[in-house]
């Protein structure tokens, strides 16, 4: 439980490059307990390489993080094992093991990463799998027998299997049609008000943004240059987030096609 | 460092021993045909081999001897770790590669499971010890590809050929194979592990990281045999 007042989850002028490609330029971003952020921004903005920094998957070069108020950069290894039982995450593509079933992949971090009984697990996984929409029957299928939807789904229950505090997702509807891709944003939004959990998403979908976030912000060449509540969004004035939000080609933000 | 790390993990808890017990059936007992069929053939056609050359020198009762020394010094570990490289090297950095560039190795991290421990540990551990067991099957069906050709077409005598075998043979001959062989397995899963962790994006990327495993894993494979016949039997 967070101190009162204390963000969730706060970078402090985070910078990370590769070799000469400074992709984040010093990212300052505050997250509040209980809420939604969703990060926006072109690609190559530097959003993906903002949530691997706080999962610990990459290591900022300069910079603070601080989940709970807690430095987490320069975290032991079996800090950083105990740091990541607070978090769930939806990947882009599912990331799905290939080689075990889908109640299997469900209950993973049940069974491997906390040491569950299998029986329990599998309950556990059955449950969530039926929560977001899927057939019991799905469970002991395989992930490639599964459309791209039903494989997000799958994602989804993997991420809140073992009620994470903080729960991030990465493009959460990259590929999905329309009314899929509202499905699974309602999905989002009902797991994680039932887990109370924080959000952080990040995405260029404006119709995930209206629907998932609490708090948006928008990122450009590696730099937070607008965040506010999303009910604020179409009046921000800023015209980076004017530009985005409208998918303008005229604007701020210029793209090199090569 | 990738190496420190994953001799360290395959030291410390917590262990996966269901996957180990699956790499132990991958990596060992699924390579038995291709470790055996290489050291049927390879006795088989020594012996031969040796029966051409030595008869010109009157020397024909040497062959079981050659045959008994060079299968198990030389020929079970040194084409058995090559034989595995493909096989398992092969294996290991593609499964590997796959799952970094499918963001799988990410998925396990955000689970609270580390993938040195999940994935790389248990391979690495399967590897070193299948390999010498895979590598004593492999010296007593050589030997014996040896006696059959020995006595089916060249006309030995079964028992002076296996008297002589014994007489030849001792047990450093059998054991610094096998220590080779634990070696050659450990070279084996960590090219294959190291190549596929590090592998770049997409498929190229995975084509890539395959095929520097397969090579680095042989290359690596015939220098250190040179060295460690070096330091038994100089």
């Amino acid at each position: 439980m967070t101190k009162q007042g204390t963000p969730k989850i706060e970078l402090i002028g985070v910078k990370k490059s590769f070799g000469n490609n400074h992709v984040l330029n010093g990212v300052d971003l505050v997250v509040p307990e209980g809420k939604s952020m969703v990060i926006i921004g072109g690609s190559g903005t530097g959003k993906s390489v903002t949530l691997k920094c706080i999962l610990g998957l990459l290591s900022p070069d300069e910079g603070s993080i601080k989940i709970d108020g807690e430095e987490v950069v320069e975290l032991s290894p079996q800090g950083r094992d105990d740091l990541m039982r607070k978090f769930g995450m939806l990947f882009q593509g599912g990331a799905l093991f290939d080689s075990l079933k889908i109640w299997e992949n469900v209950a993973f971090g049940l069974i491997q990463g906390r040491g569950m009984d299998r029986k329990e697990a599998r309950e556990i996984a059955v449950k969530k799998i039926t929560a977001v929409g899927l057939q019991e029957a799905v469970a002991d299928l395989y992930p490639a027998e599964l459309s791209g939807g039903m494989q997000k789904r799958v994602g989804l229950a993997r991420a809140v299997a073992a009620s994470p505090e903080i729960i991030f997702f990465d493009e959460p509807t990259t590929g999905l049609d329309p009314i899929m891709a509202d499905v699974i944003n309602k999905l989002i939004v009902e797991q994680v008000q039932e887990l109370g959990a924080t959000g952080l998403s990040i995405t260029h979908d404006m119709g995930s943004v209206r629907t998932i976030a609490d708090y948006v912000a928008m990122i450009h060449e590696g730099k937070i240059v607008w965040t506010g509540p999303v009910e604020e969004l179409d009046s921000s004035g800023n015209e980076y987030v004017e530009q985005f939000i409208h998918g303008r080609a005229e604007g701020p933000i210029t793209r090199r096609v090569a | 460092m990738f190496i420190g790390r994953a001799i360290y993990h395959s030291f410390t808890a917590p262990f996966f021993p269901a996957q180990l017990w699956r790499q132990l059936v991958d990596i060992g007992y699924y390579s038995l045909p291709v470790v055996g069929m290489t050291a049927l053939f390879t006795g088989m056609v020594l012996a031969l081999q040796s029966y051409t050359g030595f008869t010109r020198f009157n020397a024909e009762g040497a062959i079981a001897g050659v045959v008994v020394l060079s299968v198990t010094r030389e020929l079970a570990p040194v084409l058995a770790g090559l034989m595995v490289a493909g096989r398992v090297g092969a294996s290991i950095a593609a499964e590997i590669g796959t799952m970094r560039v499918t963001e799988q190795i990410d998925a396990l991290t955000t689970l609270s499971v580390n993938p040195f421990k999940y994935l790389i540990a248990p391979r690495l551990i399967a590897a070193t010890l299948t390999l010498p067991i895979l590598v004593f099957i492999g010296d007593i069906i050589g030997v014996y590809g040896g006696y059959v050709v020995s006595i089916y077409s060249l006309g030995f005598s079964p028992g002076s050929y296996l008297s002589q075998t014994w007489d030849v043979v001792e047990t450093m001959d059998v054991v610094s194979g096998l220590i080779k062989a634990g070696v050659f397995g450990f070279i084996v899963a960590m090219m294959g592990c190291y190549h596929g962790f590090n592998s770049g994006r997409g498929a190229q990327g995975v084509g890539a990281a395959t095929t520097n495993a397969v090579v680095s894993s042989s290359i690596l494979i015939l220098i250190f045999n040179y060295l460690l016949t070096q330091v038994f039997f100089s």
